[in-house]
């Protein structure tokens, strides 16, 4: 039935249809989700309620961290996958976005509750497996919803400001500008005032939020955050990561950030607006690396921008590459086992790094074009098929 | 390309389904082995009582987890050969962090959910205890911290100990030193920005030295990376204070004293226990007449003083940091409490904790507080010739 | 004026140091158009090299230690340049060879493997085999004193001391070298003509990959120079995993990109430029920015002049 109508849409394009008119309207992408959305809160579900308890505390460790990761790299395979622009600053964006989120759950508690605990329901509940008895939903997994959501806008308007003029640059010289703005937060992050703390109710109560926004913890990194985001939430952000992306790459839009990624030149001869499309592209990026460092900090509990270093941005930039440049199954593979990988090289003790790094430079020349190249998991499956009519 | 519900959904569902797949795999792994620095004691499995060492063993700060880690694996060795706590040997897990709060995390729920240790120690630095103590106090295990002196660290909740001295006691110690026995009035600080120990303490400096009625000319930072401080002393030195209390870790001291000495930035220069090195004597003369708070004296006649620093320089060939000292310490005081305690079961073992008084440990005779700090006296040491020597005590403040 | 005249020293000194780091990108930059990453590491390698070359010649830091012979000191600089050229060529032929016609976001992450590599292997301690064996370990070391502590000029509060001319004169003697071997030799011109096109080069005779050998030795050997001065002005040696070096690399590099990446004068012009920003900054607004005054001014430069001051604006082929 979907394929009569692509078949449909398609036919109409030869009836000297512009391609503008084509594209469905923006709104019509909330329906189309609807169904995949609706199996990923299934899936999320499953995850939380069922392979948790029975993964045990550790494996769900990992699960929580696996899963932010693979928000991380599946985001940056937007940019750096689909539309080929090398960008080595997204723990910049996930710093923004997880000091936005942790600064308004944290403030925001003190405002709404008077005290920084826990007011979320069941799956929120980050303690103790069985500690909980309350609804499914608290007042509070509003307060942190809004804070995730609002986490990404933060990160998002960043991102647009450093690629609206910066996305003209090419190659390496936009790379050097996204570390260099990594850096740049990193250390205003650093230098910011120390964080009001319970003591201070009253002084949280009669200051504006906005103003609140320069106290967060300095060296010491933003700490006592309630912690909501649990493998529910973070699997449910995946899930819309994941289509989201996928969506992406088969839409009209994604073929205009591969073009770019192939050739800059013929995409701009074939009238793709070049920069509008990588700004974009790197402002969705962005949003997403938000919403992953909220979901992290509200997971911890702190947050320490000293971490969020370029460093981290490599280990986002290497699970990219590691899946295959704008393999968005292969990124998200390579999060996963790059996620469980330090903990499996735990036995070789302190040469545990020097193995890690022997690991990706022979991973590299074994295997240049990642664990799929551009392809995904499920085109494997057909590989002898001649590729679809896009 | 045809893009259909189908297909989507295998989007969704296929990496949810290798993940647990993927867990299972490291799950088995780790059973088998455990990166256990144990050495071979015979009855190590069966009856061996484990406790976890979560640090930085490597990366960018590897320095210091791998000084505590020298510390209590000493403890440890001293201890079996006594023969162990309750007639049990210990077994010493450590896990490597890199320096990561999310792999402290990770680390310490390892340590606690998949080998079953019946006490964590760590983190040197209070953000990554802050990180990982809220794991410990949720899974009712007991967490020493030998080193971590922000104050909201045990403020996590009944589970977290420490055994160093918190900031603001330090940068008291500091000030008092200064204001009351050596009569100085105008200070001028210079603090590692980045690092929440040496910004923690340089505020309470601050705040102590202003509350004794000293005065602060002139506040400096850098950040962890620099290695250039002419452009903060040149500033100090405008300012000329009577002296610089450099609250860092010795491995910047030796550069900012070689670099004010050579602007001629020649007043003394007060430390506190990140100096604790002997390399210190590297900076040659210039940290001569400079002091340093301290936890304990290498002078000091105690046994217990003169035994670590004598097993620590036979086992590692060098004299030890404060690091050490302290992981030592956390690591006895532990057993002491594994002696007492009614059984080894959380609660009981953090109540053992909680109760320990006068223990008598390297760094000073210990007891905990309500807030589940250690209490302990500072002594300040005065360098002379690249060596430090005691010089004088400093109480509590009233 | 005396902060101005001081800030000035000291910007210049700093910022020869990043000049000769920054050669290191750029050579390699202007021939295989990639960052290499683990050029800071090579730079920390070439300290720690003169360190414990120094200790095998008995020397130690600390008080009452005496200066050795000038000779020693060029001799531990030689060595280390040495040491640093062979693992620069190790790398080269091991690492980067085999991905030669591989994406460059490959290259770059392999770069950053050979560098989270070189700075796990450096502070490797323990125990094999029942031996106690260590590479540089993960403790800072002070670097014994090879050039006498002389103060050659003063003024009002400034000195100008023997180490900072010795720095300086170094690296400017360096650059200078480099500038002749490249633009004034055969070797140079191969290099220039394999920086322009890889296959015309090979056409003409020239053995590319030994080319590209050669600047990844030379590179090195920049670097080990850097890392040797570096040790005689700073003295203390962070182990090689920390921050200092990759930052003092990243700055390094950022001066590259500033002076016109590929181009050595803009190498040189571009470090000094850096020191200068940096110690302006932190005397003149805020120590508090440090790094953002050289990161901000990176993204300046960028947006303005996209090739740096002195880079040629190229049209990229279609």
């Amino acid at each position: 039935m979907a394929e009569t109508a692509m078949l449909r849409k398609r036919m109409s394009v030869s009836a000297s249809e512009s391609p503008e008119e084509l594209r469905p309207p923006a709104w019509s992408f909330v329906p189309r989700a609807f169904a995949p959305l609706l199996v990923g809160t299934v899936v999320a579900g499953i995850l939380y309620f069922f392979v948790q308890p029975a993964i045990g505390g550790f494996g769900s460790n990992l699960l929580l961290f696996a899963g932010i990761n693979i928000i991380l790299a599946v985001s940056l395979t937007i940019v750096n996958g689909f539309t080929g622009q090398f960008s080595i600053g997204h723990a910049g964006f996930m710093a923004l976005g997880g000091y936005t989120a942790a600064a308004i759950v944290y403030y925001g508690s003190f405002k709404i509750y008077g005290d920084a605990s826990f007011h979320g329901g069941l799956v929120s509940w980050t303690g103790r497996a069985g500690g909980f008895r309350g609804p499914l939903l608290g007042s509070g997994d509003l307060l942190f919803v809004g804070a995730t959501v609002a986490g990404g806008i933060v990160a998002a308007a960043a991102g647009w400001l450093v690629g609206l003029p910066s996305l003209r640059l090419r190659g390496d010289y936009l790379a050097i500008v996204t570390l260099g703005f990594g850096e740049i937060v990193r250390v205003v992050l650093q230098g910011t005032d120390e964080q009001l703390r319970r003591y201070d109710l009253e002084l949280i109560r009669s200051t504006p939020m906005l103003k609140l926004m320069n106290k967060l913890g300095g060296a010491l990194g933003f700490i006592g955050i309630p912690a909501y985001s649990t493998v529910f939430w973070v699997y449910l952000w995946v899930a819309i990561m994941l289509i989201v992306a996928v969506r992406l790459k088969h839409s009209s839009y994604g073929r205009a950030l591969l073009s770019i990624r192939e050739d800059e030149i013929a995409a701009q001869a074939v009238g793709v607006n070049i920069t509008r499309y990588k700004v974009r592209a790197f402002v969705l990026s962005s949003f997403f690396a938000g919403v992953a460092g909220a979901l992290y900090a509200l997971q911890i509990g702190s947050i320490n921008a000293g971490e969020l270093g370029f460093q981290r941005s490599f280990e986002i930039l290497i699970m990219v590459v590691l899946g295959g440049l704008g393999s968005v199954s292969g990124a998200t593979l390579a999060a996963i086992i790059l996620t469980a990988l330090p903990e499996v090289l735990r036995f070789v003790d302190q040469y545990r790094m020097i193995v890690y790094s022997l690991l990706l430079i022979i991973m590299m020349i074994v295997r240049p074009q990642g664990l799929f190249g551009v392809r995904e998991a499920w085109d494997l499956f057909r590989r002898r098929r001649p590729r679809g009519g896009a | 390309m045809h893009m259909r519900a189908k297909t989507l959904a295998l989007a969704v569902l296929a990496p949810a389904f290798l993940l647990p797949i993927l867990f299972l795999v490291v799950g088995c792994e780790k059973q088998s082995s455990s990166s256990s620095t144990q050495p071979a004691t015979g009855s190590a499995s069966g009856g061996a009582i484990k406790i976890g060492h979560y640090g930085s063993m490597t990366g960018s700060e590897a320095t210091f987890g791998v000084s505590t880690d020298n510390g209590i694996k000493l403890a440890v060795k001293e201890r079996n050969a006594a023969g162990g706590v309750n007639g049990k040997q210990i077994q010493l897990i450590t896990y490597d962090d890199q320096g990561k709060g999310q792999e402290a995390v990770t680390a310490v729920t390892r340590l606690i959910q998949q080998d079953g240790v019946v006490a964590v120690l760590g983190e040197v630095a209070s953000s990554r205890s802050i990180a990982a103590g809220p794991v410990c106090q949720r899974e009712g295990v007991p967490m020493i911290s030998p080193s971590s002196t922000n104050p909201q660290v045990t403020e996590i909740g009944d589970m977290i100990f420490r055994v160093c001295f918190i900031d603001p006691f330090q940068g008291y110690v500091g000030a008092s030193f200064a204001k009351n026995q050596l009569k100085l009035d105008k200070a001028a600080t210079l603090y590692n920005r980045s690092q929440a120990y040496s910004a923690g303490l340089n505020k309470e400096f601050v705040n102590a030295f202003e509350k004794l009625g000293g005065q602060v000319l002139i506040q400096q930072a850098y950040a962890d990376g620099d290695n250039d401080f002419s452009a903060q002393l040149t500033a100090i030195r405008e300012k000329n204070p009577q002296f610089i209390y450099i609250p860092g870790y010795y491995t910047e001291v030796v550069n900012i004293a070689r670099q004010a000495r050579k602007l001629g930035v020649t007043c003394p220069l007060i430390g506190g226990d990140g100096w604790v090195s002997e390399e210190l004597k590297n900076a040659g003369d210039a940290l001569d007449g400079c002091y340093f708070s301290d936890h304990y004296s290498q002078e000091d006649k105690r046994p217990e003083v003169q035994d670590f620093l004598k097993k620590y320089k036979s086992e590692y060939g060098k004299t030890p940091d404060s690091m050490a000292a302290l992981g030592y310490d956390a690591a006895n005081l532990l057993f002491d409490a594994m002696k007492r305690a009614k059984s080894l079961n959380g609660h009981d073992l953090a109540d053992a904790i909680a109760s320990t008084k006068d223990f008598k440990a390297v760094t000073g005779n210990i007891t905990i507080n309500e807030h589940r700090d250690a209490n302990k006296l500072a002594v300040i040491q005065k360098i002379q010739g690249g060596q430090f020597s005691y010089y004088a005590t400093v109480e509590p403040p009233k | 004026m005396t902060q101005l005249i001081q800030t000035l020293t000291d910007g210049i000194a700093v910022g020869s140091l990043y000049a000769l780091i920054a050669l290191g990108y750029t050579l390699v930059y202007g021939i295989l158009q990639f960052i290499n990453f683990a050029h800071s590491d090579v730079f920390a390698l070439g300290a720690w090299l003169s360190f414990t070359i120094a200790t095998w010649f008995g020397l130690a830091a600390g008080s009452g230690a005496t200066t050795p012979p000038w000779y020693i000191g060029l001799a531990v600089l030689a060595l280390a340049m040495i040491g640093c050229g062979i693992v620069g060529f190790l790398i080269e032929r091991l690492a980067y060879k085999p991905l030669r016609a591989a994406p460059r976001l490959n290259v770059l992450i392999t770069a950053i493997g050979v560098s989270l590599l070189l700075e796990n292997v450096g502070q490797l301690e323990g125990m094999f085999r029942g031996h106690h064996f260590k590479i540089f370990g993960p403790y800072p070391k002070a670097m014994p004193a090879l050039i006498p502590d002389r103060v050659l000029l003063h003024f009002a509060a400034v000195q100008f001391r023997l180490v900072d001319a010795v720095v300086l004169g170094t690296a400017l003697f360096l650059m200078v070298a480099i500038q002749w071997l490249v633009f004034r030799t055969r070797l140079g011109m191969a290099m220039r003509a394999v920086s322009f096109n890889h296959n015309s080069a090979a056409l003409m005779g020239i053995n590319v990959s030994r080319i590209i050998s050669a600047t990844f030795v030379l590179g090195s050997m920049l670097a080990a120079a850097a890392g040797f001065l570096y040790a005689m002005k700073y003295a203390q040696l962070k182990q090689t995993a920390d921050n200092v070096w990759v930052l003092l690399g990243l700055k390094a590099f950022v001066a590259a990109v500033v002076g016109g990446i590929g181009n050595i004068r803009g190498a040189m012009l571009g470090g000094i430029f850096i020191g200068l920003i940096e110690f302006f900054g932190v005397a003149y607004l805020s120590d508090k920015y440090r790094d953002v005054y050289v990161f901000s001014l990176l993204i300046i430069v960028l947006l303005v002049r996209p090739s740096g001051i002195l880079g040629k604006a190229t049209v990229e082929k279609v």
